[in-house]
């Protein structure tokens, strides 16, 4: 399996235990990914709070490069996978729009290369053949499995369903864990809010945490940096400022299936959370 | 409650543009709520998902652009899968936050940090090609004038390698630059 991968600005950064522990289980699932070429920002929010055109036009620029590597096209964040795919979406149902944004790129995109999140690509391989591949099972983690927004809506590119989705439970499971069932898992953190309004953001990530720590989980697992990063960062924060004592270590489900497929933990960078996870890891031995 | 006087303020022209611009059918809203149950900043608006459909509805257009809730809304897309009329009520609120910019209308209260966190982080884009995260936070702290905001998180993020000091630029910056060109251009000529 060959994929074009779009890593995105925050697994450079705030996300890299994202992209280093997705390259690692990558490989060792047999998933090729080529990064793609001089790849540059989706705009992200801030692209469509400001402009449609802009929005379609700083995605459509990546999607063309990723279409010059004869490749679908994935992209580990859940920012930067729906702003790709609905970009792809709109531009593929609309040829005359398709034209106008090809023109303002100057990199014709002709619709060939599909846009899959990596959650879609690793559950392709399949969970018996992912089940083939641990070797230190999951066992004692209870998992929150947060799926956020991006990834389930809107329609035109949701993975699983908006409400109640699956897939981060399955391979968890496949991996070993336990998964518990908990009514937000794609309730949103609020993390577009967190720089600009943190005192928005503190409750919508307190009400995160504290459905997650009464359905009896010990941890969450995510699929994208910016929930990732507001989830374990101003956890420290809410435990602050409302008193709380919340000790739950958040996850990339890439990190999870790499410990239990026996990786190295440095490929998998466990230790560069906020919340620490060592208590936690501990369980799995 | 301010009293809002319909006859004076119905503006057809704003319905229509709202109309146009997200694509949505903002007439079929029939107020049952169910957008502003599930919006999870509800509790920051001031004005409430539905209402601002309403308002819409009977081309209130300075309230509606006027309010914080265009700005605050996290686009999280849940009123939009759950609305009964097939609204997408997410992208309504995108087009009246580019209108009100277009309008070169000041954003109230939380509003204006949000603008400016979006401005800071398109000119880092444009500018770089890529997110610099380290200067845009820094831009963002000096614009609003709490130059110290999360040092000691930054100061960690450094230590665990998960801030950089500087950005990869792509090599196509020139094209990059010449996106938000054109884009600005054919705007204009909307
Ligand atoms: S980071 Fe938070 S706000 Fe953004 S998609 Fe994930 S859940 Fe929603
Ligand atoms: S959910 Fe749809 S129909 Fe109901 S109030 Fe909101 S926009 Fe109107
Ligand atoms: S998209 Fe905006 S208005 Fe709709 S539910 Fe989410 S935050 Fe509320």
């Amino acid at each position: 399996m060959k994929f074009a991968y779009y890593p995105g600005c925050s697994l450079e950064t705030s996300g890299k235990e994202y992209d280093l522990s997705t390259r690692a289980v990558s490989k060792h699932l047999g998933i090729e990914l080529t990064e793609v070429p001089d790849w540059s920002c989706c705009g992200a929010t801030a692209g469509h709070s400001t402009s449609h055109l802009l929005a379609l036009a700083l995605p459509a620029r990546n999607l063309a490069l990723a279409e010059e590597t004869g490749l679908d096209v994935t992209a580990p964040c859940a920012a930067c996978y729906q702003r790709l795919a609905l970009a792809c979406h709109e531009l593929n149902q609309n040829p005359q729009l398709r034209e106008k944004v090809n023109e303002i790129t100057g990199r014709p995109f002709h619709g060939k290369s599909k846009v899959i999140s990596i959650l879609e690509v690793i559950s392709s391989v399949g969970l018996e053949q992912i089940r083939a591949q641990v070797v230190k099972p999951l066992k004692g983690l209870k998992i929150a499995a947060y799926y956020g927004c991006l990834l389930v809506r809107p329609r035109a590119i949701q993975i699983d369903d908006p409400e109640n989705p699956q897939i981060i439970e399955q391979i968890m499971q496949a991996a070993g864990a336990d998964t518990v069932d908990w009514p937000h898992k794609t309730e949103c953190c609020g993390a577009s809010l967190a720089v600009s309004n943190e005192e928005v953001a503190i409750p919508m990530v307190s009400r995160i945490l504290k459905a997650a720590a009464l359905s009896g989980a010990n941890c969450l697992v995510c699929a994208c940096p910016l929930c990732h990063f507001n989830l374990d960062m101003r956890q420290l924060k809410v435990n602050r400022l409302r008193g709380t004592n919340y000790q739950l270590p958040v996850f990339y489900f890439t990190q999870l299936l790499g410990v239990a497929m026996g990786l190295n933990p440095q490929d998998l960078s466990l230790h560069t959370h906020f919340v620490d996870t060592g208590q936690v890891l501990k369980l799995v031995g | 409650m301010e009293t809002i006087r319909l006859n004076e303020s119905e503006d057809r022209d704003f319905i229509e543009r709202v109309s146009r611009e997200s694509g949505q059918a903002v007439e079929n809203c029939y107020q049952c709520g169910k957008c502003t149950a599930g919006c999870p900043v509800a509790f920051a608006y001031d004005l409430m998902p539905h209402q601002v459909m309403r308002m819409v509805q009977m081309g209130l257009k300075e309230e509606v652009l006027r309010c914080q809730s265009i700005w605050l809304c996290a686009s999280c897309v849940t009123c939009t899968v759950r609305c009964p009329r097939k609204i997408d009520v997410a992208m309504v609120m995108d087009t009246l936050r580019i209108m009100a910019r277009r309008k070169g209308m000041v954003p109230p209260g939380r509003g204006r940090n949000v603008a400016l966190f979006n401005n800071n982080f398109l000119g880092s884009i444009q500018k770089y090609g890529r997110l610099f995260e380290l200067a845009t936070m820094a831009m963002f702290n000096l614009k609003t004038g709490q130059p110290f905001r999360e040092a000691n998180t930054g100061l960690t993020m450094l230590r665990r390698g998960k801030l950089k000091l500087s950005v990869t630029k792509p090599r196509g910056l020139e094209e990059i630059n010449h996106i938000f060109e054109k884009v600005r251009q054919a705007e204009k000529e909307v």
